[in-house]
C-alpha cells in the first residue's frame, strides 16, 4: 500500500469517527432531561413527534462501542499501514496456531517416525490416527471405506497402478501421479476401436460375441504393448493398468472399455506433500494395511 | 378503476397495483423458499433437471423474495407515504406507472433467465447485463417521481419516513451501477469489472448495503409511517431520529468486509469493517426504540389490533437480529459462525422477522385505504396471519441457530491426535433435522402468505369505484 493510500484510509476513518461523535454530542444539546410531551409543532398526515431526550442507556451504549472502536484501532491493523501495537496479522495468527498444534501433536507421530511403513501398518493405534487422516483428506475421491469410486482406484484389493509397496505407495502419496491414456482414436479408427475393445475385455474372460479378436490382437500388439506389456499386465513404473485381472477403473462394459480407448483416460492423483513426512508415512502404513491380509 | 386525475387527488392507482403485487410476488418468493427448504431435506426435488436444481432456484428464491416482493412493498409505500406526508399528488402519473411496469418486467426476466442458467454469478445482482440496464433506467424513473413529489410538497418540512426512503433510493442506484459494471461478450453474458479480491470487496460492499439500505433504511422510512399511523400515537423522540438515521447510513457503508473475515482481503479492511459493524448496534437499536416506544400509552391496543402486532413483533425481530448482526462481524464469532446454517438463519431473522412481517403489517393498514374501504376483510384472518407467521419465523430461526453452532463445532472438533472428529459429510447428517424444522417453519409463513391472499381478495372485491375515488382526495 503506497503512503498515498494509507493516509487516505486513516483520514477517512478519523474524520467519519469525530463527524459520528460529534453528531451524537450535538444532538443531545439542550435536550430535555426528562420524558416530555411537548412535539416539535409539526404534524405529517396527522403524526407528530415528540422532542423526547436520547436515553441515557442507548447514549452509553453508543459511547462504549465508540471507544471501544478506538482501542481497537491501536492494538489491531486497521489504520492504512499502522499495524497495531499488538502486531497482529491474520497470517501470524495462522502459522502460531500450527506451531501449537506441531508442537502437541508432533510426540504422537515421533513415535513411528522410526519405524518401518510395514511396521507401523500392523500397529492397531497406528492405523487408527491413518485412517482418521484418511477420512480427512482422501475419502473425498476414494471414499470413507477406501474402496474407490469410477475413476478413483480401491485401494483394498491389493491391485495396483503405480505398485503397492511401502515405498511406492509413500512415493505416490508424496509426489502424486499423472497417468496418460492416449486417445487412439485417431490412429486406429472407429473399427479398430471396437476391435481392440473386445480383444482387451476378452483377457479378462468377458464375453465377445461376433467381435474380430484377430484384429484386435494384432491392433493391441502394435500400439498398446509399449504401456501395458505384451500379455497386458501392465507397469507400475507408467501406472499402466493390469488388463487381465478383471478390475476395471473406468468400467469394463464394452461401451465404458470403447470410450477408454477412443477418447483417452487422465487419471491424477494429486500430491498430498503438504501433509508432511509424519502424516504422509502413517498415511502410507494405513493404505498399505487395507491389502495387508491379501499379502 | 382509475383515479381522478385531478390534482386534488393522490395518486392511489399506482399504490394499488404495487399493494396487490407485493402480495402476489410475497406468496411465489416465499413458497420457492419452502420448495428449496425441502430440496435440502429430500435432495431428489432437484428432479436432475439443470432448471429445478437448487443451483438455479435459489438466486430465484432470493430475487423474489427481495427485489418482487420487498421491492414492490417498498416502492407501494413510499409512494402512499410521500404523498400523504407531502399533502401532494405524485410528481408525474406516467413516470410512476412506468416504475411500476418496468419493475414487473425486471422481475419476469428474473424468473425466466435465472432457471436458464444466465447470471453473472454475483449474489443478490446475479441478473444479466441488459437487465441491470433496466433496472437503471426504473431506478432512475424511481427516484424523479420520489424527489420530485418530495420538491412540490406543501408541508414546511421533510418528514423523517421520507429521509429514509429517500437515502434508500440514492444509494441502491450507486451500489447497483458500481456492482454491475461489466464487460459484455454476448447478450446474456457478461465479466465483472473487477477481479479477485476487489472484486470480492465490491461485491460485499453492494451486498451488505443491499441488507443497509434496501432492507433496513427502506423498510425504517415504512415503519415511521404506519406505526405512529397505526398506533394514533406521535413518534417518541425525533432527537433519536436524528441520530440514528445519519449514523445509520455512515455507518452501514463501511460493513461489508465483515463478510470476508480471514480471506484473501486485507487486515485493515477486515479490522474496519468489523468495528464500524460493531458501532452500527446502537443506530440500528435507535429505529427500534423509537418504533417501540411510539407504542407508551397505546399499548393495550395490541390486545385488539393485529396489524399493530405484526408491526410491533417486527421491531422485535429487528432489534434482535442487529444485534446479533454486530456480534457475528466480530472476528472470534464470526470464525465459528461463518460458512454455517448461522448466517441463513440470521438473514431470515431479517428477511422474516423485520421485513416481511413490517411489510405484512404496512399492506394490511394501506391496502384497504387505498382501495376505499373501511378495513380488511376480515381482522380475524390477520390474526390467524400473525400467529402463523410467528411461529414459522421462530421455528426458522431456532433450527438454523441449532444446525448453525453444531456444524461450527463439528468442522472445528479435532482428536487427541490431531485428525478433525468429524468429517463433512457426518456434519451435513447431524443438520437433517434442523432442515425438517426450517421447511416446516417455512410452511408455517407461506400459509400465513395464502390467509393474506384470500383475504386482500376479498377486500379489492368489496371495493366500489367511487369509494377509492373518494379515498383519495386530499383532505
Amino acid at each position: 500500500m503506497s503512503n498515498f493510500w494509507s493516509w487516505y484510509i486513516i483520514v477517512l476513518t478519523v474524520v467519519f469517527l469525530v463527524l459520528i461523535t460529534w453528531l451524537l454530542f450535538a444532538t443531545r444539546k439542550g435536550q430535555k432531561p426528562d420524558q416530555t410531551t411537548q412535539t416539535m409543532g409539526h404534524a405529517y398526515d396527522g403524526i407528530e413527534e415528540y422532542d423526547n431526550p436520547l436515553p441515557r442507556w442507548w447514549f452509553m451504549l453508543f459511547v462504549a462501542t465508540l471507544v471501544f472502536t478506538v482501542i481497537y484501532l491501536i492494538l489491531y491493523p486497521g489504520m492504512g499501514k499502522f499495524p497495531g501495537v499488538l502486531g497482529w496479522t491474520q497470517v501470524n495468527q495462522y502459522e502460531r496456531e500450527v506451531e501449537r498444534a506441531e508442537a502437541r501433536f508432533e510426540p504422537i507421530y515421533a513415535k513411528y517416525r522410526d519405524m518401518s511403513i510395514a511396521d507401523v501398518a500392523r500397529d492397531e493405534e497406528a492405523r487408527r490416527i491413518g485412517q482418521r487422516l484418511f477420512a480427512t483428506n482422501c475419502s473425498v475421491c476414494h471414499g470413507s471405506d477406501a474402496r474407490g469410486a469410477f475413476g478413483f482406484p480401491d485401494l483394498t484389493d491389493n491391485d495396483w497402478l503405480w505398485g503397492g509397496e511401502p515405498e511406492q505407495i509413500l512415493t505416490t502419496l508424496r509426489q502424486g501421479r499423472q497417468a496418460t491414456m492416449a486417445a487412439w482414436l485417431p490412429v486406429i479408427g472407429e473399427d479398430g476401436v471396437r476391435a481392440t475393445a473386445a480383444y482387451v475385455r476378452s483377457l479378462s474372460g468377458l464375453e465377445t460375441e461376433g467381435a474380430d479378436l484377430e484384429r484386435g490382437k494384432q491392433i493391441f500388439a502394435t500400439n498398446c504393448v509399449a504401456c501395458h506389456g505384451p500379455e497386458g499386465k501392465g507397469n507400475h513404473l507408467l501406472g499402466a493398468p493390469n488388463l487381465t485381472d478383471d478390475v476395471w477403473l473406468y468400467g469394463s462394459s464394452t461401451m465404458q472399455v470403447e470410450h477408454t480407448i477412443r477418447a483417452g483416460r487422465n487419471g491424477n492423483m494429486p500430491s498430498q506433500a503438504h501433509l508432511g513426512d509424519d502424516k504422509l508415512h502413517m498415511l502410507a502404513a494405513y493404505v498399505y494395511s487395507l491389502s495387508l491380509e491379501d499379502k | 378503476m382509475s383515479t381522478a386525475t385531478t390534482p386534488t387527488a393522490y395518486n392511489y392507482k399506482v399504490v394499488r397495483q404495487f399493494a396487490v403485487m407485493t402480495v402476489v410476488w410475497g406468496i411465489i418468493g416465499m413458497a420457492l423458499g419452502v420448495f428449496l427448504a425441502a430440496q435440502l431435506v429430500w435432495p431428489a426435488l432437484n428432479f436432475d433437471l439443470p432448471w429445478t436444481s437448487f443451483g438455479r432456484l435459489r438466486p430465484l428464491h432470493t430475487n423474489a423474495v427481495i427485489f418482487a416482493f420487498g421491492g414492490c412493498a417498498l416502492m407501494g409505500t413510499s409512494f402512499y407515504v410521500v404523498q400523504r406526508t407531502s399533502q401532494t399528488r405524485l410528481f408525474s402519473d406516467s413516470l410512476a406507472s412506468f416504475v411500476f411496469w418496468g419493475w414487473q418486467a425486471v422481475i419476469v426476466a428474473a424468473v425466466i433467465t435465472l432457471p436458464l442458467g444466465l447470471t453473472s454469478t454475483k449474489e443478490y445482482a446475479e441478473l444479466e447485463w441488459p437487465i441491470d440496464l433496466l433496472i437503471t433506467a426504473v431506478w432512475v424513473a424511481y427516484a424523479v417521481v420520489f424527489f420530485g413529489t418530495i420538491m412540490k410538497r406543501k408541508m414546511k418540512h421533510i418528514y423523517v419516513a421520507n429521509w429514509f426512503y429517500g437515502a434508500f433510493i440514492i444509494t441502491i442506484a450507486v451500489l447497483h451501477i458500481v456492482n454491475n459494471m461489466a464487460m459484455p461478450v454476448s447478450l446474456f453474458k457478461s465479466y465483472s469489472m473487477y477481479a479477485g479480491a476487489t472484486d470480492a470487496m465490491i461485491q460485499w460492499w453492494y451486498g451488505h448495503n443491499a441488507v443497509g439500505f434496501f432492507l433496513t433504511a427502506g423498510f425504517l422510512g415504512m415503519m415511521y409511517y404506519f406505526v405512529p399511523k397505526q398506533t394514533e400515537r406521535p413518534v417518541y423522540s425525533y432527537r433519536l431520529s436524528i441520530v440514528h438515521f445519519w449514523a445509520l447510513i455512515g455507518l452501514y457503508i463501511w460493513a461489508g468486509p465483515h463478510h470476508l473475515h480471514y480471506t484473501a482481503l486485507p487486515d485493515w479492511a477486515q479490522t474496519l469493517g468489523m468495528v464500524m459493524s460493531l458501532i452500527l448496534l446502537a443506530p440500528s437499536w435507535g429505529g427500534m426504540i423509537n418504533g417501540m416506544m411510539t407504542l407508551s400509552g397505546a399499548w393495550h391496543k395490541l390486545r385488539t389490533d393485529p396489524i399493530l402486532r405484526f408491526l410491533v413483533v417486527a421491531l422485535a425481530f429487528y432489534g434482535m437480529s442487529t444485534f446479533e448482526g454486530p456480534m457475528m462481524a466480530i472476528k472470534t464469532v464470526n470464525a465459528l459462525s461463518h460458512y454455517t446454517d448461522w448466517t441463513i438463519g440470521h438473514v431470515h431473522a431479517g428477511a422474516l422477522g423485520w421485513v416481511a412481517m413490517i411489510s405484512i403489517g404496512a399492506v394490511y393498514h394501506m391496502l384497504p385505504k387505498a382501495f376505499g374501504r373501511e378495513q380488511m376483510h376480515s381482522i380475524g384472518l390477520i390474526n390467524a396471519h400473525f400467529w402463523l407467521a410467528t411461529i414459522g419465523t421462530v421455528l426458522y430461526i431456532v433450527s438454523m441457530w441449532v444446525n448453525g453452532i453444531t456444524q461450527g463445532l463439528m468442522w472445528r472438533a479435532v482428536n487427541v491426535d490431531g485428525t478433525l472428529t468429524y468429517s463433512f459429510v457426518e456434519a451435513l447428517e447431524a443438520s437433517h433435522p434442523g432442515y425438517i424444522v426450517r421447511m416446516i417453519g417455512g410452511l408455517f409463513f407461506v400459509i400465513g402468505m395464502l390467509l393474506m391472499g384470500y383475504n386482500s381478495w376479498r377486500t379489492i372485491r368489496a371495493s366500489k369505484p367511487a369509494e377509492a375515488q373518494a379515498a383519495a382526495q386530499i383532505a
